[in-house]
């Protein structure tokens, strides 16, 4: 499903990621792990076409077609969902009619006919109960007062509403407490299934301890270090990541 | 990868930028004691007002344009300016719809006010206003039946008299500043509305001003009065022809609200920006005053500016009864290479005057913004409260925002606040909205809208659709 060769990526002047190979297939779930500033995120933010970082070498290919050429909003309707990391506050609109604006721009691109406010509205109170969100904050501008746990549950469940093929989640563990964890792995186990990817970004195991991955990379440095099962992930709980890069020979 | 280009804003259209082709009788360019004597005599007015008009006038020979506020614009020939121009009129003014000039209303009606329609479907009264003078004001006799004058302001002058005497020139008084006097010495129609005692207004009230006819001015007047008790809302559009010259608007609007009346006033002005390259465009040069002269009156301003080359525009409001409230929620976006200075006037003279200000200032493309806003409290005004939230909202790096508050407090038991914000159009804001799947252009409009909703909310629901249709307009093209 998505394919990525020898990817190198500059942001301001800087080398972020040198040559990064991956392949995520339908169904799997992978984790990339790593430690802080090694490019985790500038990864998912590049999959999901966010301007300021420029491709120098390499392509991603997403069902065999070239990712790279198409804009964010083209890469929603192909099935592409990023869950950010630091969800942005925009005041004054409506959290709904922000979804409803993307989702039926998506239908438009795919030639189905819109969804009036009744049927979205059956869909979204279906999907907020998956993530325990509250349909109050349906009408609440998008992000808007939201404490960071809520932040990141309103992102599953807008993953939940655009029903991607691929899920991108850039750090959804930071800053949540058990409990708002346990409930945002339970809503994104919920959604896998044989015909759609997720790649977790994340810096800790604790995620992985609710959402089993099936493949662990770990990113340092701009590069893909180590690839390996579940397994993988504990052993960096307890040893860090020095090991690998020492292992590496960097 | 697409990135935010503001330049582009430019290649939206005006959509009411179309002229009428129609027969007008208009005084050529100039303006001297025989042009106010001629529009006086037009208008069959008596004495006491062309002595007045004569006042403004000779007071206005002494002043100086003013030019403080923050906007740029070649020196205006007031002698080059046609000052009265009317659609030749078969006879008598009109006395219903059937008897106006089909080609007003079809102008009326490719500007989206039907007024044929708005006649038929309850709702709002429209007075209709090309170049100098009213064409159509409908629902006349409804409206009389709960006692509300609502006509021309020609008219008004002929049929009460007394009521326009004691109030025209009350507010803004002729020597207020050039363009008011200006006004006062040139105007040539408008709207007067008059609610009686303890009336509510059956409906709301509208008045639409179209420059049609080119190298004209157009100055006109309104007055509003609430008595004791009454509630009136009444709502202003404007637009114009494209047309490459500048031409002048300077109106005055003056509100009277007594002892627990209510005012709400609306406008969407949509004059005629000028093009790309700031050619064209209408200077809207305004004076909007209202006295909340009456102990727990409320005077509300709401205003959505998109259109004209240069506003210069303070609606205020006096606070000189006890327990009197003034509101002013602004939205004005300048594009291309429009310039806005505008804000309000809160003076609060009576005890326990309280206002709010929201202003929400857009620039695009290569337009200049400022609020200017004072909130005067004088001494005696106790326990008067003011609060002010001013936001700026950029698109791209060629236009500016600026705010120039004044506070002067006098009064040691009064409370007044003030937050300011300047932001750019959130990068991030636009690519949450484009990873949920929403094209650029929509995702800027939702964040545009969004930001406007605190005042889109103050407006009457007619408006509010208007309002939100015109900010797209606005903002067609102005990301590739």
């Amino acid at each position: 499903m998505l394919k990525i060769e020898n990817l190198h990526v500059r942001v301001e002047d800087k080398d972020i990621l040198k040559g990064i190979n991956l392949e995520v297939r339908a169904g799997e779930v992978h984790a990339i792990m790593g430690p802080n500033g090694s490019g985790k995120s500038t990864l998912s933010n590049v999959i999901a076409g966010r301007p300021g970082y420029t491709v120098t070498e390499g392509r991603i290919l997403y069902q065999g077609r070239d990712l790279l050429r198409l804009t964010p909003e083209e890469r929603v309707w192909e099935g592409i969902f990023l869950a950010f990391q630091y969800p942005v506050e925009i005041p004054g609109v409506n959290n709904t009619y922000l979804l409803k604006a993307g989702v039926n721009a998506r239908r438009r691109h795919q030639g189905l006919p819109e969804l009036d406010a009744m049927d979205f509205m059956r869909l979204v109170r279906e999907k907020a109960k998956l993530v325990e969100l509250d349909p109050s904050f349906l009408a609440r501008g998008v992000n808007e007062g939201f404490s960071g746990g809520e932040k990141k549950r309103n992102e599953i469940f807008q993953m939940a509403v655009l029903e991607p093929t691929l899920a991108l989640l850039d750090e959804t563990d930071s800053g949540l407490d058990i409990d708002a964890l346990r409930i945002v792995a339970h809503g994104v186990n919920q959604l896998r299934s044989p015909e759609r990817a997720m790649v977790l970004v994340t810096h800790y195991q604790r995620l992985l301890d609710y959402i089993e991955p099936d493949v662990v990379h770990v990113l340092a440095d701009g590069r893909i270090l180590k690839t390996g099962d579940a397994a993988l992930a504990k052993e960096l709980e307890t040893r860090g990541y020095d090991w690998v890069r020492k292992e590496a020979g960097i | 990868m697409n990135t935010l280009k503001p330049e582009d804003a430019a290649r939206q259209e005006y959509r009411a930028g179309f002229v009428t082709d129609i027969e007008s009788d208009t005084l050529p360019p100039g303006l001297n004691e025989e042009v106010i004597r001629h529009i006086s005599a037009r208008k069959e007015e008596p004495d006491w007002l062309l002595e007045w008009r004569l006042s403004a006038y000779r007071h206005w020979l002494k002043m100086r344009e003013p030019h403080w506020a923050h906007v740029e614009y070649p020196p205006i020939d007031y002698q080059a300016i046609s000052y009265y121009s009317a659609p030749k009129a078969k006879g008598d003014g009109p006395k219903s719809l059937d008897e106006v000039d089909p080609k007003l209303l079809e102008t009326y009606e490719k500007l989206g006010i039907p007024l044929r329609e708005q006649e038929m479907l309850a709702g709002v009264a429209v007075d209709a206003v090309f170049d100098s003078v009213s064409v159509a004001t409908t629902f006349r006799e409804k409206l009389a039946e709960a006692g509300v004058i609502f006509c021309p302001i020609s008219e008004a002058v002929r049929e009460y008299p007394e009521l326009v005497r004691q109030y025209l020139g009350s507010v803004v008084p002729v020597q207020d500043n050039f363009f008011a006097a200006l006004n006062s010495a040139v105007f040539t129609d408008g709207s007067f509305v008059y609610v009686p005692k303890g009336v509510r207004c059956p409906m709301e009230l509208s008045t639409y001003f179209r420059i049609n006819a080119s190298n004209t001015g157009q100055f006109e007047r309104t007055l509003i009065v609430a008595d004791a008790g009454a509630y009136v809302s009444y709502l202003e559009g404007c637009t114009a022809p494209m047309r490459d010259e500048n031409q002048l608007h300077a109106a005055v609007v003056e509100l009277i609200a007594l002892d627990d009346a209510e005012i709400k006033y609306s406008t969407v002005q949509n004059w005629y920006p000028g093009d790309e390259r700031g050619v064209g465009g209408i200077y809207n040069f305004v004076t909007k005053r209202a006295d909340c002269r009456g102990a727990r009156s409320k005077v509300s301003w709401t205003q959505v500016e998109t259109g004209s080359a240069i506003t210069w525009k303070y609606p205020s409001c006096i606070l000189r009864g006890d327990d009197a409230v003034g509101e002013f929620y602004s939205v004005a976006l300048t594009k291309m290479r429009q310039q806005a200075d505008t804000g309000t006037k809160m003076v609060h003279l009576g005890k326990r005057t309280r206002s709010t200000i929201v202003s929400k200032g857009i620039a695009a493309g290569m337009g200049q913004q400022s609020y200017r806003g004072l909130v005067r409290i004088a001494r005696g005004a106790e326990g008067a409260r003011n609060y002010t939230q001013c936001d700026s909202l950029l698109l791209g790096d060629k236009c500016g925002a600026h705010t120039f508050p004044y506070i002067e407090v006098k009064e040691p038991t009064a409370i007044v606040e003030h937050e300011a914000t300047t932001s750019r159009i959130g990068e991030d804001q636009l690519f949450y909205c484009r990873a949920r799947g929403i094209p650029e252009e929509d995702a800027v409009n939702l964040i545009v809208n969004g930001f406007c909703k605190d005042v889109f909310n103050e407006l009457p629901m007619e408006f509010a659709v208007e309002a939100n249709r015109l900010m797209e307009v606005s903002l067609e093209g102005a990301v590739g």
